[in-house]
């Protein structure tokens, strides 16, 4: 790990502050420390925001309101949650592992690098690590990458279930900097790679992110998570599917469609999710808007598996939310 | 490199450290207070031997720096027993026979008794999901999952 200086903050303007002067935030660290240790990530100077009054959680009327540094665990098992958006508990408990559940904060998850190994790996080519010098992957052992979104510049997907919810749920996020505050999408947040990979987010230098809020509790409870990898529990998806629909009367009035695992951002299918709008919801309507999800989709040489994967992960998901009382 | 001063509640006794500001907590506990029970496995949050507890709950002590914890109140497996009287996690290994190399096993035991006290443990299912941070390359898994049960129970 390259050496750096440190400071601990107490109040947003303190942060925004070090942040404007160049310092890189630490919250639970648990990407940002393991990707120092590998040099992967060089941050000069440190800022320790975990002092900051930004882990509440929150309602307001059906608004679910979600601190940056509230950690996963906290959120996963806040009463608010399960109330207003049990979507997002599932999908946090599906990623990572309690211990890293305990540690990890909100802003920090969505901010997460990519867990591509040639990413890590230093004495590969990289155009994330290292703009210019290829995709690894591309020829590589690539069964886990992206079949939608992906350039000739890097195929990584992103690895956040929670990501997957809340672009499902049309969450937003407010964030602060140097020219004050905005909100605006989570799905926003997130760049495809093109041609510059290295650059991941839409955040502006200095930007901090403060809070999620998740909005319509009550018209989103036929929501669900459904999560497909190698091993059961503290696994990656291959393929990962949030499904929030509205069923009255036996007809489809909302349809939301997000996956993770395929996309190298995640992935709203917005097509599917047109195609669903006033059908009733069994199999041959659900299998009918699966089939749009995966048009455009662009396999790699060993990830050709995801393309029927993520038609019956969304067709299955459609079921579950469906089955819902 | 300057270094900064932490001091960490560790095992209920108050210690103080002078550290480079790039010390995990896991080599604050092992070469600064030479408290050697809680192991470095992968160094990378994927295995789980270094799990303590941070104020009650369980974390990978590798993936996160000393100085974020000053003024924390820290339990490592050194810090389970009272005096001879093992924790009962700890006999209940011994019982299920919950190891074979031993070198995951302090890291599943404090992960274990987090786990009991959040009340996860209430089937061999949901062990499993809630174990699922704690690695075992010797596969004495069986173990783990009856040594849990049966603290479990008794708690």
């Amino acid at each position: 790990m390259f050496p750096f200086s440190l400071e601990k903050v107490r109040t947003e303007d303190e942060a925004l502050r070090a942040a404007a002067a160049g310092g890189r935030f630490l919250a639970g660290g648990t990407t940002l420390i393991d990707l120092m240790r590998e040099e992967i990530e060089q941050p000069r100077h440190l800022v320790d925001i975990n002092a900051l009054p930004l882990a509440e959680i929150r309602a307001e009327g059906s608004d679910l309101l979600i601190g940056a540094l509230a950690r996963m665990a906290d959120v996963a098992g806040h009463p608010e949650t399960l109330r207003l958006h049990p979507l997002i508990a599932e999908s946090l408990l599906e990623g990572a592992s309690p211990q890293l559940r305990n540690a990890a904060s909100i802003g920090g998850n969505l901010l997460q690098r990519v867990r591509c190994p040639y990413f890590r790996m230093r004495d590969a080519a990289c155009n994330k690590r290292m703009p210019g010098t290829g995709c690894s992957a591309i020829g590589g052992l690539n069964a886990g990458h992206a079949i939608l979104g992906t350039s000739e510049h890097c195929v990584a997907t992103h690895p956040s279930d929670l990501a997957v919810a809340l672009v499902a749920l049309d969450a937003t996020l407010r964030v602060r900097g140097p020219e004050g505050e905005r909100s605006f999408p989570v799905e926003d947040l997130f760049r495809l790679p093109g041609e510059t990979p290295h650059l991941e987010h839409t955040l502006m230098p200095g930007e901090l992110i403060v809070e999620v809020r998740v909005p319509d509790g009550p018209p989103a409870r036929k929501a669900r998570y459904l999560k497909v990898r190698d091993r059961a529990s503290y696994e990656f998806a291959l393929v990962s599917t949030a499904v929030v629909l509205d069923i009255q009367d036996d007809r489809i009035l909302s349809a939301r469609i997000a996956a993770g695992g395929v996309g190298t951002r995640p992935w709203r299918m917005r097509a599917s999710e047109a195609a669903l709008i006033g059908k009733a919801p069994v199999r041959e309507a659900f299998s009918a808007a699966a089939e749009l999800a995966v048009r455009g989709a662009r396999p790699l040489s060993g990830n050709h598996y995801k393309v029927d994967l993520l038609r019956r992960t969304i067709v299955r998901a459609l079921e579950m939310a469906g089955d819902m009382a | 490199m300057s270094t900064r001063g932490v001091t960490i509640t560790v095992n209920g006794e108050a210690r103080s450290i002078e550290c480079d500001p790039r010390t995990s907590l896991l080599d604050a506990l092992r070469e600064h207070l030479h408290l050697t029970g809680t192991k470095k496995g992968c160094n990378q949050g994927a295995c789980g031997a270094c799990t303590v507890l941070v104020d009650g709950r369980r974390i990978n002590a590798c993936l996160t720096l000393a100085f974020m914890h000053d003024g924390a109140e820290v339990t490592t497996i050194e810090g389970l027993a009272t005096g001879d009287a093992l924790h009962p996690l700890q006999a209940a290994f011994i019982d299920c026979d919950g190891l074979q190399c031993g070198f995951c096993t302090p890291g599943q035991i404090v992960s274990g008794v987090a786990c009991i006290n959040e009340g996860h443990a209430s089937s061999a299912a949901e062990i499993q999901a809630w174990m699922s941070g704690n690695i075992c390359r010797c596969g004495a898994y069986p173990g783990i999952i009856a040594a849990i049960s049966q603290a479990a129970g008794r708690s």
